[in-house]
């Protein structure tokens, strides 16, 4: 009669669904997001358009209307066959680079512009001077916007069940349909989703003190 | 190196081939303000030239255009006979050879002291780890901070940090060194121990351009003063005539405020 022992196996999957979207889509959009961040801060003009067009796209376009094109435009035009959740994870993935790429970004301009001309000075080039000098730098004052934006990426990861992919919130509607009372399926749904994200905040926070006593 | 000894004559005229650093008609803005005006320098191999003058004139403007941390509008500059190339990866190997010290030291805050008189010459020279310790710790040695290597620059002291910065820079084996007044954010205590390591190198040869306003150095260590104001060359002197004997009558005015009081 219990609505979780019950159906232990279908919640089980959801939240490997939700672990797993959530995993991928965070490397993707940490990868992306640190590469746009040095695009917009280039010498070079072109990667610094490409930077800024990117940021503006992905980030005011509503997550929904990402998955559509995602889901139902780019197997049309590109590369037809792709699963669900790889489609899944790269909508996600490339919509939070926008914010991971921000995020970095304030945290390169908190870095001390001699730091950056030092390294030049030495005959660094660009790529170097952002990766040995100003990016380690940047990454303490990273970290807490980058937790939270780690943590609404989570909970977006809810849109994909609508896309045919099995992760926790979809298990809700599963329950439901089944005649289920909501409120204790809500309730394990939140417990689910709130074991990822305390993870995710437990995670950085000792990311966090770790960089407070290396300096 | 030519071993250019530290007489304060201004040099008979240097062969052409001997030139090391030439402006030639460079102009920049920084929007209304002309900040440089038609300036003309040439700096021979071996030479030092103590670039001062009123603060605005120009003169750490000059300094950073010479290794190209800042462009110029028009006009030439080049460097052992080679044009400043643009941003790319020609101009970092340029600035591989040009050494530059700092007014605010800019030494890396997440590196060890050691790590950063390393870091250019594992990077950017490819050289082996272990070379690179051994020269970094003899030019620590050299600039009298060898017991600090360990620490990270937050906890050494001015002097401490800027002569870390002048081995970092000696590190990769400059053909020139630029000081953008490297003891203008020093406590006067420590001045002295920044400037007898600039004496020293001096003394060894190095070519150096100096934009400070140690007079007492000018006097001392350098070839020529190259005195600036309102983004203009306005007097260019050995020291002594220039202390003694300034013939503008800018320079005569900026004397006397700096020297009687």
């Amino acid at each position: 009669m219990n609505v979780l022992l019950d159906n232990f196996p279908a919640f089980r999957d959801g939240f490997i669904g939700t672990v797993s979207i959530t995993a991928v889509s965070s490397l993707i959009a940490l990868v992306l997001g640190v590469v746009v961040a040095g695009f917009r801060v280039s010498p070079v003009p072109p990667l610094r358009y490409f930077g800024t067009a990117w940021v503006t796209l992905m980030r005011n376009t509503p997550l929904t209307l990402l998955f559509l094109i995602f889901f139902f435009v780019v197997p049309e035009i590109l590369f037809p066959g792709m699963s669900p959740f790889v489609l899944g994870s790269l909508a996600l993935g490339f919509y939070t680079s926008s914010f991971v790429c921000e995020a970095v970004r304030s945290g390169i301009n908190t870095v001390p512009l001699g730091q950056a001309e030092a390294a030049r000075s030495i005959g660094m080039t660009f790529a170097q001077t952002l990766q040995i000098v100003v990016l380690p730098q940047a990454t303490r004052t990273v970290i807490p916007p980058l937790s939270s934006i780690f943590i609404a990426l989570t909970k977006n990861s809810a849109i994909a069940g609508a896309f045919s992919n099995a992760e926790l919130f979809g298990w809700q509607k599963l329950m439901s349909d089944k005649g289920y009372d909501i409120v204790p399926v809500f309730i394990w749904v939140a417990i689910g989703y709130l074991i990822i994200t305390f993870t995710i905040s437990g995670l950085f926070r000792l990311l966090e003190r770790r960089m407070e006593v290396a300096r | 190196m030519s071993g250019v000894s530290v007489t304060k004559d201004a040099e008979d005229a240097a062969p052409a081939a001997n030139d090391l650093v030439v402006l030639s008609n460079v102009n920049k803005h920084f929007g209304a303000l002309h900040v440089l005006q038609d300036i003309d320098l040439t700096i021979a191999r071996g030479e030092v030239v103590v670039v001062i003058g009123p603060s605005g004139s120009g003169k750490s403007t000059l300094c950073r255009t010479i290794n190209r941390l800042e462009t110029v509008d028009s006009g030439d500059i080049s460097i052992d006979g080679k044009p400043l190339p643009q941003e790319g990866k020609e101009l970092a190997r340029l600035r591989a050879d040009v050494g530059m010290v700092f007014q605010s030291f800019n030494l890396f805050a997440h590196k060890t002291v050691l790590e950063n008189v390393m870091l250019g010459q594992i990077k950017v020279r490819k050289a082996d780890k272990k070379a690179a310790e051994e020269k970094a710790r003899t030019l620590l040695d050299r600039v009298g901070v060898g017991v600090q290597a360990d620490k990270y620059p937050a906890q050494l002291s001015g002097g401490q940090q800027q002569r870390v910065a002048i081995a970092r820079a000696l590190a990769m084996d400059p053909k020139v060194m630029l000081f953008d007044e490297p003891t203008s954010a020093l406590d006067p205590e420590m001045i002295n121990e920044v400037l007898e390591v600039m004496q020293q190198l001096a003394r060894d040869g190095m070519t150096m351009i100096v934009v400070t306003h140690e007079m007492g150095f000018a006097r001392s260590a350098a070839n020529r003063v190259v005195f600036m104001a309102d983004g203009k060359i306005v007097e260019e002197a050995a020291p002594d005539q220039f202390f003694s004997n300034p013939r503008s009558d800018r320079a005569k005015d900026f004397l006397s405020k700096i020297l009687h009081h």
